[in-house]
């Protein structure tokens, strides 16, 4: 019964879309309100329909309904409450009824907080948004409905990868795809724009929150997915440049840039087309990471499946929707015309270099993931592009990217003097120099790009501090005023600073976990102590365990410094019943300044184990570093000036008033 | 500072980010390149010592042999096959008679070196190029690895 429910629901959210994508676009077209109107109820409408659609399916998975196909391959009756609910979304079907819900999600967010957008924009905002609606809900409907019933219902499930059964990965996608799809609000805005042929600073600012949100919620996502390859896959490694990162990070680089060209957008009413087309982009980019993952044109965890007609549908799709785009950006963009002219150096041609910068490192990591599928569809040929292609082209970038980043806000709009930028930066040059001097002189033998990794963390780190207090005259005003200051200051020029600071915790995670890690691979006997990194490793012994759906092997280890207070360690080799699967449980003890690693496998008919051990300096901050950007995204989403919902006109107001050097 | 002349900078700058670039990505792309062989197409063309290649097939049934932390083990594509030597904790899903993708450097002896194994995640999977090359090889079996 829940099935035909979700089945019926599904389709007049079908129905919804359609009407929302037609006729508000003809309503707008003519100057119609009754069908302009029409966008925002038919968002409601197709909101309540797929949140009643999500609902069913969740219920399906809760009650092991497993005479509904999607429940009865992926869920188990013995699996927990948590993992029979990530598991509605932990397969392909669902992930995608995931992904269209988001999206209606978004489009009724549009109509609930834009109430003081023109009626034709919105109008045509909710519309496309309505379009792209409909292009999922068919794939949804005719490729791939999570609904349809199995005849006769099994005994019990298959089961859910155990690798996916992770409070880590229960909370990815619905993380990533809060980032993907908040990029198609974005996206409509743009394509509403280049139809009304008209971009101003309100536009801006009126889709600067919502490329914030995307991004914070790309910034976690990305993140979050890291984190569980690190801990789950138990090879101590956190990024591995494997196609299926790349499709998010991708999308996440296209959103940096233009996050950060919505602001010279707002604030100088130029690089209006640039904007536009970086909207549609970054758009783009996670519809072709949603491609290249639910596709099974990728080999990894992702692809649940490979069914040729999906693949070619979405192809179809990402032809329509990134031709279409291009198609009307040609013809309407060259209308619109440029705003305020600045020179190279100035707060606009920071972002420009900020632009540039993060849209070739998109290209070349689109580059790379691309490649080996050209190469295998016109030559035959299998190939993988490694990390070493990305290292190599992306570190280069980066660095000066980091470099640029402390530098620009200390740039005023329109015309700057470096000088006088770098004599306020003297501070941060001093901390880079005494850090990188330090770590030489500390460091017996590492590589040459830890140190500059260093420097930049140092760098970045101090410049963002040293700007933040300069606005706030730290120091240099009594503390009252400083503190009013502070109190006062946007608090998007606060996001902007924790949001940078972000930024130099995850180059210091990833420079020192990358250039000091210690590591050790051997055969242990119980009683044996190693040593790694600082740390004396004692291995206790090991032990047949029963879990609630598994069996393990558990391995104990005492892990101490120079002989002082012990940290107990159980790495698990697991063995669950639904479906027969082994995984690796590695013991992790994260602290500040390093992470301990443990990794027990087979014995070796001998009494020994085989075991991986490591040493990771810093390595928790690249996930602190994320989460930090995170919070420095979602502090500057309050920022009363993007808020939502207040009135046109006042905005304007406030506009008038703001200091010129407010991100 | 007049709109052609801001229209020349943005120009130059963009010219300029691209052709490092460019040159980023020609350098390092030949190098970074990794070919997958399957053990026919290496007896077929063998492929010189060192260089750095993936081998992907089944795992020879009867093969395996460990030494402490070394691990000994055949790839086959049921028609070639090819002794491989692996250092390290081996993925959760290695098994004997499972697909198998490795990533390392043929020595002197004929034996490769693999620096990775790489994991896969399910039990039903078969990596893409090894069931490529067990269709190539004669010995595809799709019911048994859907």
């Amino acid at each position: 019964m829940v099935a035909e429910l979700g089945q019926f629901v599904l389709v007049l959210a079908l129905v919804t879309a359609i009407c929302q994508g037609i006729l508000p676009l003809i309503g707008a077209h003519k100057q119609n309100a009754a069908l302009m109107k029409l966008a925002e109820n038919a968002s409601f409408v197709q909101f309540a329909a797929l949140t009643g659609a999500f609902i069913c399916l969740t219920v399906g998975y809760v009650t092991s309904d497993f005479s509904i196909l999607n429940v009865a391959s992926n869920s188990h009756s013995l699996k927990p409450l948590l993992y029979k609910i990530s598991g509605v979304w932990g397969n392909h079907e669902g992930s995608l009824l995931l992904w269209v819900w988001i999206l209606a999600l978004f489009g009724f967010a549009v109509a609930l907080f834009g109430r003081n957008l023109p009626d034709s924009l919105k109008a045509r905002v909710l519309a496309i948004q309505g379009l792209i609606g409909v292009g999922f809900l068919l794939f949804v409907l005719f490729t791939s409905n999570p609904f349809e019933r199995l005849v006769p219902a099994p005994f019990d499930g298959n089961g859910l990868n155990p690798l996916l059964q992770d409070p880590g990965l229960a909370f990815h996608p619905p993380f990533l795809y809060l980032g993907y799809v908040g990029l198609s609000v974005t996206f409509s805005f743009a394509i509403a724009a280049l139809i009304e042929g008209k971009v101003d600073p309100a536009w801006a600012r009126w889709v600067r929150p919502w490329t914030l949100a995307a991004w914070a919620f790309l910034t976690i996502g990305i993140a979050l997915g890291s984190w569980w390859a690190y801990y789950e896959l138990g090879w101590g490694g956190w990024w591995f440049w494997d196609p299926v990162e790349n499709a998010s990070f991708m999308p996440w680089l296209a959103a940096t840039a233009l996050l950060h060209s919505a602001i010279v957008v707002e604030k100088r009413d130029t690089l209006k087309n640039w904007t536009i087309l970086l909207a549609i982009i970054a758009f783009s980019l996670s519809l072709l990471g949603t491609f290249l993952v639910r596709s099974g044109v990728l080999n990894s965890v992702h692809a649940f499946a490979s069914d040729p007609a999906r693949g070619v549908f979405i192809l179809m799709f990402l032809v329509f929707v990134i031709g279409g785009s291009l198609v009307l950006y040609a013809v309407r963009a060259p209308a619109m015309k440029g705003g305020g002219l600045f020179a190279p150096i100035s707060r606009e041609g920071a972002l420009v270099l900020n632009n540039l910068l993060l849209s070739t490192a998109a290209a070349t990591v689109l580059l790379g993931t691309l490649y080996p599928i050209f190469l295998d569809a016109f030559t035959g040929e299998k190939v993988s592009v490694g990390p070493p292609y990305f290292n190599a082209t992306f570190l280069p970038l980066a660095v000066p990217l980091v470099i640029a980043m402390a530098f620009g806000p200390f740039l005023p709009w329109k015309r700057a003097d470096l000088g006088s930028a770098l004599s306020r930066l003297k501070f941060a040059m001093f901390a880079a120099l005494i850090v990188l001097g330090l770590t030489w002189w500390l460091q017996t033998d590492g590589p040459i790009l830890a140190l500059v990794g260093m420097g930049l963390f140092a760098w970045l780190l101090v410049g963002s501090l040293i700007e933040w207090a300069d606005r706030i005259r730290l120091f240099r005003a009594p503390f009252n005023s400083s503190w009013r200051r502070m109190v006062t200051l946007p608090r998007s020029a606060h996001g902007m600073t924790i949001a940078h600071i972000g930024v130099a915790l995850v180059v210091l995670g990833i420079t020192a976990s990358e250039a000091w890690q210690s590591e050790r691979l051997g055969i242990m006997k119980p009683g044996e102590t190693v040593t790694v990194g600082s740390y004396d490793f004692k291995f206790n012994g090991a032990e047949q365990i029963v879990g609630p759906n598994y069996n393990a092997l558990r391995g104990s280890f005492t892990a101490s410094k120079h002989g002082g207070a012990g940290y107990q360690m159980f790495p698990e080799q697991r063995v669950y019943t639904d479906p027969p699967m082994m995984t690796t449980e590695a013991a992790i003890r994260p602290m500040l300044t390093a992470d301990l690693y443990v990794v027990i496998g087979d014995e070796d008919g001998a009494g020994g184990y085989a075991t991986r051990i490591y040493h990771k300096p810093f390595i928790s901050w690249i996930w602190l570093g994320c989460l930090t950007m995170f919070f420095g995204g979602f502090l500057s989403l309050s920022d009363r000036r993007l808020r939502l919902g207040a009135p046109k006109k006042r905005q304007v107001e406030i506009k008038g008033k703001e200091a010129p050097t407010h991100i | 500072m007049t709109r052609k002349k801001q229209r020349l900078y943005f120009v130059i700058a963009g010219m300029s980010v691209l052709a490092v670039a460019a040159a980023l990505v020609l350098t390092s792309f030949e190098d970074s390149l990794v070919f997958f062989h399957s053990p026919s197409d290496l007896a077929e063309k063998p492929v010189p010592a060192g260089r750095t290649f993936r081998l992907g097939g089944l795992v020879e049934e009867g093969s395996v042999v460990k030494q402490g932390v070394i691990v000994q083990f055949r790839v086959t594509d049921l028609a070639e096959s090819v002794p491989v030597t692996f250092e390290g904790l081996l993925p959760d899903l290695f098994r004997e008679g499972q697909g198998v993708v490795t990533e390392g450097q043929l020595n002197e002896d004929g034996i490769f070196v693999a620096s990775n194994v790489l994991a896969k995640h399910d039990e039903n999977y078969m990596p893409p190029e090894v069931a490529d090359s067990l269709k190539k090889s004669g010995h595809w079996q799709p019911e048994g690895n859907k």
